[in-house]
Order: C-alpha cells, then sequence, then structure tokens
C-alpha cells in the first residue's frame, strides 16, 4: 500500500543542519550550536531518564558459559566474579567419580540485584569437555546447545503473534579456560576456539595464573597471542565489529596487551594489611585475587561485566544471530529438521 | 536441563549496576529517532507548531489551497541537545481538507501510516537485514490539528480520527487557539472530549503507572485536547526575543502556559517518548499480525498443529520458483522461436544474394563476350577493309595486264586473295 507522492527533503534538510559530522561524546557536552538552531531548552535529553527507567525495570538477561578441562577453577572463578555461588562446585559432588562420559551442558539461572539493577544471570556449564580419553569433536555438543539456543529464539521471532520481550537464552559470552602449562595452545584449545569463534563470543582466560611467574605469564600470553592469530581465530573483541575509532583504540589495547586475561579465582577471605580480600593462602604468601600485581581477575572483571556487558549481549544480537538466522533460513529455504510427517506434505507439494 | 531461578544475594560489589549506563552510552553513540506525523487543514498552523515546539526554524513554504488530493510531505532534521542526537522526522499533511469531496480524505494518510510498518516489516523478513542500522519510519505520534469553531468536531475530523486510532498514538490538538476565549476553551474542549468517547475514538492517554509521573500524568490528560498556538516569529519583549503573536490589543506569548498549552504539549511529547515509541512498537505487532494473517500464515495449522512461519514462506517460495520456471520456459521458448524466424530470414536473404550474383555473374560474362565479339567483328572490319583495297588494286592491274598476258595475272590475283 503506498500513500501519495511523499515529497522528501531529507537530503536538503540535513545537508542544511548537520554541516560537521557527529561528535562521539563521552563526557555530556554543552549544546551544540552549529548543527541545531535549539535556541532554549526544550527536553529532548530526558529520553536518557526514560530509557534508564525502562531498562532497571525490565531488567536484564546475561547467559555466559564456562568452557575448559575439569580442575581448571571454572566454577571458583564464575563465582568470584558474581560475588555469589553461581556455580556449585564440586563440594557437591566427588572429585574422583564424576567426570560424565560425554560432555553435559548444564544451565542453572539465577537472579542478581545490585543498584537497583535485576539481572538474570544463567551460568552455562560443560562439564566432561575435554576430559575423555578422546576428545576429537567434543565442541560439538556445545555448538549443537549454542545454535538451539538461536533456533528458540528464532522460533520466537518468527510468530505471527509475539511476545513482548522475547526470552533471551542465547550464550552472550563464552569464557574459553586455558591450562597455564606456559608452553603453547594445545589441539583441542585450537580446535573448540576455531568452531566455536564463529558463532559465540570467545573470551579466553589463562586459568590458575598463580602458576606462573610474571615473565612466565607475559612470555605465554605473547604465544598464545600469537598463535591464535596464527590460526585466525577471532576471540572477542573481535576487530571487524570495532564501531568507531573511539572503540578501536580501547579494543585493540585489551585485544594486543591485556588478552588473555590470567585470572585466579577465590571465594574465602583473608586479613590482609588490615583489609579483607579474596585470595588464596599459601605457605609463601597470599594470593590476592583482586590485586592487580598479583593477578588479572580485576582486568576481566571489569571487562565483562563493568564495560562490555552490553556490547557482549549487542554483538551476540546483532551479528551472531543474525548469522545463524541468514543461515537457516536460506539453507533448505529455512525449512526446519525435516520429520516424517514434513517430508510428506513436502512431497505432496511437489 | 534448566534449573529454576532462585534469587541470590551478592556478598561484595561486583559492578553490573553499570548495565543501564552502558545501554545509554550505545544508545547516544546510535543516536534516537522520532517520527511525528501532523494532520490539519491548510493554515491551521501545522509548520509554526512543530517550529514552536522544538524552537527551531524549520523552513517551509506554505501551501496551496488548490490541491485535487492529500499529500503528505516529509522532512528530517537532526536536533542536538546536551550529547542527545534526535532524529526527528516531521510528516504534515498537505491538502487536507481543501477538497470539494473530502470522503477521501483520510485514506492517503492511512497508506502513508501503512506503508511505514510494511517498510520495517519488509527489512525485518529480509534473510539478510540490517535492523540495528534502519532508519525507523515508523509515525510515532500524530498531532490531530482541529479547527478552532467553537462548536465541535467536524466529520472529517472524526473519520479520519477514526481510521488512525488503531494505528498510531493520536493526541489531538486545538490549532490557532489564540482566536478562542478562555471560557469558550473550556466548552470547546469538554464538548471535544465527550465526542470523541461517544464516537469510540481513542486517544493517546499519558501513562499513569509509573508512581512519579502519574500525578503529573493524570492531570495532562485532564488539558486535552491542547490548545496551542504557533508562532514562527519572534517579538523582542524586554530585551529578549521571544516567540509569539503580537496583536494590537497584545501580545500572545507561545511559551506562556497561561496564554496556550503549547509548552504543556512540548514538555509531555518529550518526557514520554520512550512510551510513545512502545506503544508504537504495539501497534506494529498488530499491522504484521495482520499483514501475516492475510498472507496465508498461522501460527496454529489444521489438526491445531503447530504450524512454523517458516515452512508457510518455503511453500510459498516454492510456488513462486515453479512461477519463476514456467516463466522462464515460456520466455525460453518465444526466444528459441524468433531464433528460427530470424533464421529463416537470414536464409531467404542470402538465397536472395545468391541469385543477385548470379545474375551478376551473368551480366559480366555477357558483357565480356560482347567485348569479344566486338573485338573479333573490328578484325573481320579490318579484313574486309584490306580485301576491298585488295581487290580494288588487283582490279586496276587487272585492267592493265588485259592488254598484256591473261593467264599469269589471274594467278596472280588468285593467289593474292587466299
Amino acid at each position: 500500500p503506498h500513500a501519495g507522492p511523499v515529497d522528501s527533503k531529507n537530503e536538503a534538510a540535513m545537508s542544511e543542519l548537520v554541516p560537521e559530522p557527529r561528535q562521539k561524546p563521552v563526557v555530556p557536552m554543552k549544546p551544540m550550536g552549529i548543527n541545531t538552531s535549539l535556541l532554549g531548552y526544550i527536553g529532548i535529553d530526558t529520553i536518557i531518564e526514560q530509557m534508564r527507567k525502562k531498562t532497571m525495570k525490565t531488567g536484564f538477561d546475561f547467559n555466559i558459559m564456562v568452557v575448559g578441562q575439569s580442575g581448571l577453577g571454572k566454577s571458583t572463578l564464575v563465582n568470584t566474579l558474581f560475588k555469589s555461588q553461581v556455580s556449585r562446585k564440586s563440594s557437591g559432588w566427588n572429585r574422583e567419580e564424576k567426570i560424565p562420559k560425554t560432555v553435559e551442558i548444564k544451565a542453572i539461572g539465577h537472579v542478581i540485584e545490585e543498584g537497583g539493577v535485576k539481572m538474570k544471570l544463567t551460568v552455562i556449564d560443560t562439564p566432561g569437555f575435554g576430559d575423555q580419553i578422546n576428545n576429537e569433536n567434543c565442541w560439538e555438543p556445545i555448538e549443537k546447545y549454542i545454535n538451539e539456543q538461536y533456533e528458540k529464539f528464532l522460533k520466537e521471532e518468527v510468530n505471527i503473534a509475539r511476545k513482548k520481550r522475547i526470552p533471551d537464552t542465547r550464550v552472550h559470552c563464552c569464557l574459553y579456560f586455558i591450562s597455564p602449562t606456559g608452553h603453547s595452545l594445545r589441539p583441542l584449545d585450537l580446535e573448540f576456539m576455531k568452531h566455536l569463534s564463529k558463532v559465540v563470543n570467545i573470551i579466553p582466560v589463562i586459568a590458575k595464573a598463580d602458576t606462573m611467574t610474571l615473565e612466565e605469564k607475559t612470555e605465554f600470553k605473547q604465544r598464545v597471542r600469537k598463535e591464535l592469530e596464527v590460526n585466525g581465530i577471532e576471540f572477542y573483541p573481535q576487530k571487524e565489529f570495532d564501531e568507531d575509532l573511539e572503540d578501536k583504540t580501547e579494543n585493540d589495547k585489551i585485544r594486543q596487551e591485556s588478552m588473555p586475561f590470567a585470572v585466579v579465582g577465590s571465594d574465602k577471605e583473608y586479613q590482609v594489611n588490615g583489609k579483607r580480600v579474596l585470595g588464596r593462602k599459601t605457605p609463601w604468601g597470599i594470593i590476592e585475587v583482586e590485586n592487580l600485581n598479583h593477578c588479572e581477575f580485576a582486568l576481566l572483571r571489569d571487562f565483562v561485566i563493568r564495560t562490555h556487558l552490553q556490547d557482549l549481549k549487542e554483538v551476540t544480537h546483532n551479528i551472531h544471530y543474525e548469522t545463524y538466522r541468514a543461515k537457516r533460513l536460506n539453507d533448505n529455504g529455512g525449512l526446519p529438521p525435516m520429520t516424517a510427517e514434513t517430508e510428506e506434505n513436502h512431497e505432496s507439494n511437489l | 536441563q534448566n534449573v529454576g531461578c532462585r534469587t541470590l544475594s551478592l556478598s561484595a560489589h561486583v559492578g553490573f549496576d553499570s548495565l543501564p549506563d552502558q545501554l545509554i552510552r550505545k544508545s547516544i553513540k546510535h543516536g534516537f529517532c522520532f517520527n511525528i506525523l501532523c494532520i490539519g487543514e491548510t493554515g491551521i498552523g501545522k509548520s509554526a507548531l512543530v517550529s514552536s515546539l522544538f524552537n527551531t526554524d524549520f523552513e517551509d513554504s506554505p501551501s496551496t489551497h488548490f490541491l485535487s488530493s492529500v499529500r503528505l510531505r516529509a522532512q528530517t532534521f537532526e536536533l542536538q541537545e546536551s550529547n542527545v542526537l534526535l532524529k526527528l522526522t516531521v510528516v504534515k499533511t498537505v491538502g487536507f481538507g481543501d477538497q470539494m469531496n473530502k470522503a477521501d480524505s483520510y485514506q492517503p494518510i492511512v497508506d502513508y501510516v501503512d506503508a511505514q510498518f510494511e517498510a520495517y516489516l519488509e527489512e525485518e523478513l529480509k534473510v539478510i537485514r540490517s535492523l540495528f542500522s534502519y532508519h525507523d519510519t515508523r509515525i510515532h505520534v500524530c498531532l490531530y490539528f482541529i479547527s478552532p469553531t467553537g462548536r465541535s468536531l467536524k466529520t472529517i475530523d472524526l473519520l479520519t480520527m477514526r481510521s488512525l486510532d488503531s494505528k498510531v498514538n493520536i493526541i489531538p490538538v486545538i490549532g490557532k487557539a489564540d482566536s478562542i476565549s478562555k471560557t469558550e476553551l473550556q466548552e470547546f474542549k469538554k464538548k471535544i472530549m465527550s465526542e470523541l468517547t461517544s464516537n469510540g475514538i481513542r486517544i493517546y492517554q499519558f501513562p499513569t503507572d509509573d508512581e512519579t509521573f502519574s500525578e503529573i500524568n493524570t492531570i495532562t490528560n485532564g488539558y486535552l485536547p491542547f490548545a496551542v498556538v504557533g508562532s514562527m516569529e519572534k517579538v523582542k519583549i524586554g530585551n529578549k526575543m521571544v516567540r509569539a503573536r503580537q496583536y494590537p490589543w497584545g501580545i500572545v506569548k507561545v511559551e506562556n502556559e497561561n496564554h496556550c498549552d503549547t509548552i504543556k504539549l512540548r514538555r509531555m511529547l518529550c518526557t514520554n517518548m520512550e512510551d510513545l515509541k512502545e506503544k508504537t512498537r504495539a501497534y506494529y505487532e498488530s499491522y504484521r499480525r495482520c499483514r501475516l494473517e492475510k498472507l496465508g500464515c498461522r501460527d496454529i495449522g489444521p489438526e491445531n498443529k503447530p504450524v512454523s512461519l517458516q515452512e508457510v514462506i518455503e511453500a510459498k517460495r516454492l510456488e513462486f520458483c515453479l512461477e519463476v520456471e514456467r516463466k522462464e520456459e515460456e520466455i525460453w521458448q518465444r526466444f528459441v522461436q524468433r531464433v528460427k524466424e530470424k533464421a529463416a530470414m537470414l536464409e531467404e536473404a542470402e538465397q536472395q544474394a545468391s541469385v543477385l550474383t548470379e545474375f551478376e555473374h551473368l551480366t559480366l560474362m555477357h558483357q565480356e563476350e560482347e567485348l569479344k565479339l566486338g573485338e573479333e567483328k573490328k578484325l573481320l572490319e579490318d579484313e574486309k577493309a584490306q580485301f576491298v583495297e585488295k581487290k580494288a588494286v588487283t582490279e586496276s592491274i587487272q585492267s592493265q595486264v588485259s592488254v598484256s598476258s591473261p593467264v599469269s595475272l589471274k594467278t596472280q590475283g588468285l593467289r593474292k586473295v587466299s
């Protein structure tokens, strides 16, 4: 349905009123006299408060997956990140027994609140990864799980009568735990990251970093970065998704210097210099988890939670999900996997 | 393997309370957009009001009264306030209410609103889409200008508003309200609201569910429809230039809330932008539902089994593909036919051409023969001339010799001729 001829004076109007490219502010700027002739206060900027109110009311979802061989401290790290018992640890089960025969996917959801902001956090654990005798293709159940979440979302999105807010179970971030061998990445690490970096945001993390000295750490990190580059593995934040110069500078620094983060996790507190800190006690000293001189946990936490959480979600939604959707709608004309019934119908159509 | 959610308490500061800020930072980078539709008769003050609302001078030339049908004109502007960049699109009707027969006046407007929904739906249904960078042109609010007659709504007002109230947020305003006195205005407003209610026309109500705003919004809802005055000109009052209309009997200040409701309208538009956009999304969802159902898509198929939209799209796609194949075949056949025809034509031409060359060839031969014969003829004539000469000489010699010996001359003459 078309309206009568619509005159669009977009080009002319915009070129009259926007002679300068838009600046990218981080700090609120003084009212620009140039590309507006707004004299006096209108109130357009109240939209920020409206947005804030709305998001506080609806809350946020965040789904984080942890992948790595058992014993690398995944659960501890997640608990340290979110300062609560989000991951039920090995204290529940006997470490010697329950290594699963295949890779299992366990998703547990929690609701946490801070400063009026409600978050539904889902931690997806992958026990059994890398623990078998033969680990070939052990990333497959994980890739399958991730694609299943995209599929779920797609099905909802494609409904005629849709929910106002589609429940988001897609994996926003996958922390991959690298063993602190000090040498190089294992074939399993490379295979996993090569396959999965195409469907999900991967953040490689060097686990149990307290087994390396500072020099060993720096060297190992450099080697890991090099190996990832050589193998064409794009971990988050991916270079191609940097939106502007500001992003690029910030992310370049993270990609080329800080990552992969060498972390130590702990949920025990000790007294150090009169303060209670999270740490690991050893005969030769207390490793303070949140001390940047000791390990990079604080960097990881700030990166994932305090600065890039929203971006992780947006990259998942705007890029990974869209890629999945486009493939799905093109492949096989977008039919869901054939069941006997649909096959019959299909034949009769032809 | 999802375990039900439990609420956990945090033992220390995690830091995700910065999430709203992260989201806001991204939104600011991305910019905001807002689309207003102004419906009103020519000359009722649409451009003046929009200029006054956003305190900018939107360039616009006044339009004629003699258009044969209603048209819409859209203009986009970029406004900035502190760090908020707003892409504002103002769509105005042109020629509304000018025609002799106004029965169809609302149709182009409805079509326009639908067209924006359709454009969004199209983008959403694409295989490779870029919703994130898509410039959303769906109308977020419609300002309907009521003529300041002081009596009641006109039929065209009711018709138009009714055709739009399920597609867009309608805020009725009384244009050029400075022509009505305060007392008349109150009565007029009451009459309008009761007419709207009795005709079942839904207009936008400012949300009253949030405690912070519920009181002020309830009060504002009581001011509807807004009696607005707009002005492109500024008048010097004291030492400031103020938007106003200067009459011999006084000055109507646009931004004075005692004089008119323009500021109220501005405030309400700005502080409820998010809500207006959300309600627009809900209108879009119902448009989408109707549209897809019309296309034959269902969520639940026969025997109540859920049907995936994809299956329907695939079935239609197959249909379409077969159609395309058929058409391709048709076109191919036509092409083959044409080729054949052309080939036949060429052959004919060739044949004719070969006939021609045959003719030319014969002509040439004929000419050659003619030449040869000509030459031979010449030769023979030369010989004949020689013979005649010889004959003349021989006869003269014969006449001399007939006096001497007859035999030897005869042999001489004979010899000469052969």
